[in-house]
């Protein structure tokens, strides 16, 4: 379950590369591709690291469009791309 | 993800993309089998090959390219005295490899070796359940000694190595043997499709799957979708749903490959100077070649359906496998030799002479394997 008011970050065994549509992240740990199709949420996910807890980086985005990020990160977090500090 | 979110990915996808995901990389033309099927007609060592210090440089090139890791294969690439320091180096610099072997070198010395170090896996190439049907293609001794290396990985403790089976007219009929010996082993099995490239140009009419096998495969493949397939069944996704993967054409889109004198081509299967985009060891080196090669920047066009356009299915398999149609003397924008309806047959009966391989390294004499310890 991913937990919003948690502290996250990248898992130190993803690599994140950027493309135009967004970024490619590797998991070298389950060897996973996976891909984040927005910058928005590539940025948001690199800034995971610098806030108290997920829902603390969701804030920085306008409200409305929250949600939609909230789930992305989930899913995210389900594929071990994100790693709860 | 939903099939209308796929297919928005397959089009950025299709216009190519900041560095390859998949690069595949044969690092030397030399190899101690002589496989009828081999897709780079490999044998004898090209005296032009890259140094130890060349390869690091392109090592280092793809690290900061940020490319997560490359395909390793050859020839056999372990006959490369560097073969150890090659990979540590790559590990080292975070590109991760996965390399294919035909087993032979993998003694009880080197799977302890691969056992130690992270990011590296392990692709033995086995093309049958049985001696019989392997050596056939792969040569007398070979599936003994692919079987030797598989144990000797078990032994170190390795984990889940891959066998590799090209799928065939007459091996298509023991997947489920293979699936089973792979599970034996902790293992995962990957199958990939047979293509007319190199010494397969002369194989592949008495190799390829029959049509009603083609059929069973994607049965077979959609039951089982832990079976890996590096993405290379898509033609058969015009039967229903789509296989699991990209479904789609990569080469100089998402993928590339570089031989062992540092020619980059589009994909694995078009070593052909038509799909050479250039050299690494040329100004700009290998990010040059991936950004800027004219061929590459062809490829990422839009390409046209041609006489595959008025077909229902041209959604789902996208015309099928640019090498296929090359070497079988196919236009590239009709239908795949394997065409599943059966729209290439006409095509192909009526196909000229077709292009061959431009580059032959198999040796001159028949390579005999000869059983060691």
């Amino acid at each position: 379950m991913f937990d919003a008011s948690r502290p996250w970050r990248l898992h130190p065994q993803v690599a994140l590369r950027d493309e135009s549509f967004g970024a490619l992240a590797y998991h070298y740990g389950n060897r996973r591709l996976i891909f984040l199709r927005s910058r928005t949420l590539v940025e948001l996910v690199r800034s995971l690291e610098h806030f108290d807890s997920a829902e603390d980086a969701l804030a920085e985005l306008k409200e409305p469009r929250r949600a939609g990020y909230r789930s992305a990160l989930a899913r995210l977090a389900a594929s071990e791309v994100l790693d709860a500090r | 993800m939903p099939a209308s979110a796929a297919s928005g990915l397959r089009d950025r996808l299709s216009h190519g993309l900041a560095a390859p995901i998949c690069l595949t990389w044969e690092l030397t033309y030399a190899c101690n089998l002589a496989c009828i099927h081999c897709l780079s007609s490999s044998g004898r060592r090209d005296p032009r090959e890259l140094s130890t210090d060349e390869v690091k440089r392109v090592v280092d090139e793809l690290s900061t390219m940020g490319v997560f890791y490359v395909n390793i294969g050859g020839g056999e690439p372990m006959t490369r005295p560097d073969f150890f320091e090659i990979l540590a180096y790559a590990v080292g610099q975070r590109v991760g490899v996965k390399f294919s072997t035909n087993g032979t070198r993998l003694d009880q010395a080197s799977a302890e070796r691969l056992a130690g170090m992270d990011y590296v896996d392990v692709q033995i190439s086995l093309d049958g359940a049985t001696a019989e049907v392997n050596d056939a293609v792969r040569g007398a001794g070979s599936y003994r000694a692919a079987r030797r290396a598989m144990d000797n990985l078990a032994a170190a403790g390795f984990g889940p190595f891959k066998i590799s089976v090209v799928v065939t007219r007459h091996n298509v009929g023991q997947l489920d043997a293979l699936a089973a010996m792979a599970e034996r082993y902790g293992a995962q099995l990957r199958v990939t499709r047979l293509r007319p490239s190199g010494r397969g140009a002369d194989s592949w009419a008495e190799l390829h799957p029959t049509a009603s096998q083609q059929h069973y495969l994607y049965e077979w493949l959609r039951d089982r979708p832990q079976v890996l397939t590096g993405d290379s069944f898509f033609h058969l996704s015009a039967l229903g749903e789509p296989l699991e993967g990209l479904n789609l054409c990569g080469a100089g889109r998402v993928v590339c490959l570089i031989d062992p004198v540092g020619d980059v081509y589009a994909c694995p299967f078009v070593l052909h100077d038509e799909f050479r985009a250039g050299n690494v060891r040329d100004g700009g080196g290998f990010a040059a070649v991936w950004r800027t090669s004219e061929l590459f920047e062809s490829l990422r066009e839009p390409t046209s359906a041609g006489a595959c356009a008025s077909c229902g299915s041209y959604d789902a398999c996208r015309g099928g496998c640019m090498a296929a149609k090359f070497f079988t003397g196919l236009p590239l924008d009709g239908p795949d030799p394997e065409c599943v309806f059966g729209h290439g047959h006409a095509d192909l009966a009526g196909a000229g002479s077709p292009p061959r391989p431009s580059a032959d390294h198999s040796a001159r004499v028949p390579v005999r394997l000869v059983a060691r310890g």
